[in-house]
């Protein structure tokens, strides 16, 4: 430490008498109220900022896990039917890519699971056409930087869901054989997903995510398909 | 209620003395928690060093305003309610300039509040001197911390990973040593820190030592 900071000196302070309990209770109170103006005001200010942001990142999303996709629209479950979403829905939302012309690509569908350290938000594409996973991406995480996070960047990982299939059982009711994850270098069904060595659980978690999700919501939009396209080419003739 | 106290004059010391002579990791082994956790890239440890940094410079100004008006005995609430605020505002700024950053830091950002670099310095520093002295001191003293982030960082990210600041540097056929991005990296990395410091501060002395000794003998 520096010589020119005196320490403080003991002796004096044991002299001053104790403040009046006013004057803390009044200096705590003005130190809340001047934090709370502040955080009010920054809360207020980022806000439409935050959610432009997120926005956004939905958007780019989408446009990702749907390659080609270049007209995006949402839709919301509601019950075993999906409608079409109003501006600022919340619940079950799923998205669908389409072409220039108004043709149905692919649906984007978001998951979660709970990985190693916290949730982890995945979104993925959906080709009713392959009838299979096409791309997938991770929204939010908080896995364990440089382990963890090789599930955005693996590349032998990612081409897992290139062609992951998703088929739905006869009866259209879930999917023929449920999604998963097994222990690296042990693919042997292409509905299986290949883990990361080192990063097992974070894989488990991006597979688990897929998997609920497939089986909760594709049964809902392989029946609802022709309301989808129509909504595409509605959305085309409004361009 | 006033201390007895004598302000420090605003020196070119009073800025650089966070840097190097009371670098809050290196020498004053403050703020460990985000220095072994957050340090596994350059990218983060830099972005966590800023945050810190603007955290620290505000409310270390906000304490020095407010130093003759806060009790002693409620001191230590008082600087955490202005901690927080200024982690409350940094959280939402970066929030609102990039998800991508504020998903990268994780639950880090939160826990600026609980950094005792910005306690410490709010204790031993900003509630005895001026505004301008106040400023410039913890200023310093975050980019030391910033500086000491980035120097773990670093080392971590081309051994663990082969690259800086996610440019691969690495020859081709290099493994990276995964250990060093995982929390036994962090411990090794500062160790090896702290002991080329050690070293460097014991070799001053000696030099010293030896220079009374022949001035004595002169």
């Amino acid at each position: 430490m520096s010589e020119t900071i005196p320490a403080v000196n003991v002796e004096d302070e044991v002299v001053v008498p104790a403040p009046p309990s006013f004057a803390m209770f009044r200096t705590l109170a003005v130190i809340a109220m001047l934090s709370g103006l502040f955080v009010v005001l920054i809360v207020q200010w980022a806000n439409p900022y935050i959610a432009a942001n997120k926005k956004a990142a939905t958007e780019a999303a989408v446009f990702n896990v749907v390659p080609g996709a270049s007209i995006s629209k949402t839709f919301i479950l509601e019950g075993d039917k999906l409608a079409v979403a109003p501006e600022g829905a919340t619940g079950t939302l799923v998205y669908a890519g389409y072409d220039n012309a108004g043709s149905l690509i692919g649906m984007a569908i978001p998951g979660v699971a709970t990985g190693y350290a916290g949730p982890v938000y995945v979104m993925f594409g959906y080709s009713p056409a392959k009838e299979a996973v096409i791309k997938y991406q991770i929204l939010t995480m908080t896995e364990t930087p440089g382990l963890g996070d090789k599930v955005v960047t693996d590349q032998k990982f990612l081409a897992n869901f290139d062609n992951l299939v998703a088929k739905l059982n006869d009866a259209g009711t879930a999917l023929a054989n449920a999604i998963k994850t097994v222990p690296n270098k042990s693919k042997q069904h292409p509905w299986e997903i290949d883990a990361i060595s080192g990063a097992t659980i974070t894989s488990t978690a991006v597979g688990n995510a897929i998997n609920s999700s497939a089986q909760q919501l594709l049964p809902v939009i392989v029946k609802q398909l022709p309301l989808i396209r129509e909504q595409g080419i509605k959305a085309e003739g409004a361009k | 209620m006033s201390m007895p106290n004598q302000y420090e004059q605003v020196t070119a010391d009073t800025f650089l003395r966070g840097l190097w002579e009371e670098n809050p990791v290196f020498v004053m082994l403050l703020g460990m928690c985000p220095a072994l956790a957050v340090t596994n890239s350059a990218i983060n440890a830099i972005s966590m060093g800023l945050a810190t940094t603007f955290v620290l410079v505000m409310s270390s100004a906000l304490i020095s305003i407010f130093r003759n008006f806060i009790p002693k005995q409620v001191r230590i609430v008082a600087y955490i309610v202005i901690i927080a605020t200024f982690v409350t505002i940094v959280d939402y700024l970066i929030q609102a300039i990039s998800l991508d950053l504020y998903n990268a830091l994780g639950a880090f950002i939160q826990l600026i509040v609980a950094n005792c670099v910005i306690l410490g310095r709010a204790e031993s520093y900003a509630s005895r001197q001026k505004l301008g002295a106040t400023i410039v001191n913890s200023f310093g003293s975050g980019i030391g911390f910033t500086i000491a982030l980035l120097s773990m960082g670093a080392v971590r990210e081309i051994l663990g990973a082969g690259a800086l600041f996610g440019v691969g540097i690495m020859p081709v056929g290099f493994e990276p040593w995964v250990v060093m991005v995982l929390p036994p990296g962090g411990f090794f990395v500062l160790g090896c820190w702290l002991i080329i410091f050690a070293w460097n501060k014991k070799r001053k002395e000696q030099a010293q030592l030896d220079g009374a000794v022949a001035g004595g003998q002169a």
